[in-house]
C-alpha cells in the first residue's frame, strides 16, 4: 500500500514538474522545475531500493547539473528577450512536429510495454549495499572506472577551453 | 493484460522520455534542447533500475553500475554542451539554434 502510494506520488511529481518546466518561456523557472524533476528521479531510485544510485543522482543532477544550467541561463540571457520570446510560424510548425513525434513515440512505447511478454517474477526483496557496489566497481568494472576518470578530466579541460574567451582583450560587454 | 511494477515503471520512463523528446524537438533554445536530451538519458536510467529491481535476473548488479557510469557521462555531456552554448552566445549574441547555421566562428 505504501509502495503504491510512493510510486504514485513520485510519478506525479516527476511528470508534473517536467511538463511544467518544458512549457515555460522563462528559463530560470524552467531550470528550477527541472531540479525538482531530477530530485523526483532520485526519489524513484531510493524507492526502488538503489540507495547509492539515488543519492548520487541527487548530488550530480540536483546539486551540479541544475546549477550549471542556471549559470548558463544567466550568462546567455539577453535583457530585451529575457521573459517572452516571440513565437513565429516556424516555431509553431516545429512545436506541432515535436508534439506529434513525441505522442506517436509514446503510443508505440506504451503499446509495446503493455502487450509485451510478462517478465519472470523477480526476487521479492532486492537491494544493493554500497559494499557490493564498491566491490563490483573495483573488481570487474575497474577499467571503466579508470576510463571515466580520464574522461572527466578531459571534459573539464575541454569545457574551460571552449567557454573561455579566445582573445584576452575581448571583454564581454554586458547586455 | 495485468500491469505489474515493471510495466508501471517502464510506462513512467516512456512518458519522461517523450517529454524530453518533445522538448528537444520543439524548443528553439539551445539550453532547453540540452535539457531535453538530459531528460531522455534519465528515462533510460529509470529503465535500468526498473529492470534491475523487477527483472528476471537475480544477483545482477549491472543495472545500478550502468546507471552510475551513465550519470558521470551525462554530467560531462552537460558541462561540454553548456560551454558550447556559452561560446555560441559569445559569437552570435543568441542561443537560438535556428540562427546557428554556419560552421564559421
Amino acid at each position: 500500500m505504501f509502495t503504491l502510494l510512493g510510486f504514485v506520488v513520485i510519478a506525479v511529481v516527476l511528470l508534473g514538474s517536467a511538463a511544467f518546466a518544458v512549457t515555460r518561456l522563462n528559463l530560470i523557472h524552467a531550470g528550477l522545475a527541472f531540479a525538482l524533476t531530477w530530485l523526483a528521479v532520485g526519489a524513484f531510485y531510493l524507492w526502488a531500493g538503489a540507495e547509492f544510485v539515488g543519492l548520487a543522482q541527487i548530488l550530480v543532477y540536483v546539486g551540479a547539473v541544475s546549477m550549471v544550467i542556471l549559470f548558463a541561463v544567466l550568462l546567455t540571457q539577453v535583457r530585451s528577450a529575457a521573459t517572452s520570446l516571440p513565437i513565429n510560424l516556424d516555431d509553431e510548425r516545429r512545436l506541432g512536429a515535436g508534439l506529434i513525434t513525441a505522442g506517436s513515440a509514446f503510443g508505440l512505447l506504451g503499446a509495446a510495454i503493455l502487450t509485451g511478454r510478462p517478465a519472470a517474477p523477480a526476487a521479492p526483496d532486492r537491494s544493493l549495499t554500497a559494499q557490493e557496489l564498491g566491490t563490483a566497481l573495483m573488481g570487474p568494472h575497474v577499467v571503466a572506472l579508470l576510463v571515466i576518470g580520464v574522461l572527466l578530466t578531459a571534459v573539464l579541460i575541454g569545457a574551460v577551453l571552449i567557454a573561455a574567451p579566445t582573445d584576452p582583450e575581448i571583454v564581454e560587454d554586458g547586455p | 493484460m495485468n500491469v505489474g511494477w515493471l510495466e508501471a515503471c517502464l510506462l513512467l520512463s516512456a512518458a519522461l522520455f517523450c517529454l524530453g523528446l518533445a522538448t528537444a524537438l520543439a524548443r528553439g533554445n539551445a539550453i532547453m534542447v540540452l535539457v531535453g536530451v538530459e531528460l531522455m538519458l534519465n528515462a533510460a536510467n529509470l529503465n535500468f533500475i526498473a529492470f534491475w529491481r523487477w527483472g528476471p535476473q537475480p544477483d545482477a548488479t549491472t543495472g545500478p553500475i550502468f546507471v552510475l557510469f551513465a550519470l558521470a557521462v551525462a554530467a560531462a555531456e552537460a558541462a561540454v554542451g553548456l560551454a558550447l552554448v556559452v561560446a555560441l552566445h559569445r559569437h552570435r549574441r543568441s542561443v537560438k539554434l535556428q540562427e546557428a547555421r554556419t560552421l564559421r566562428g
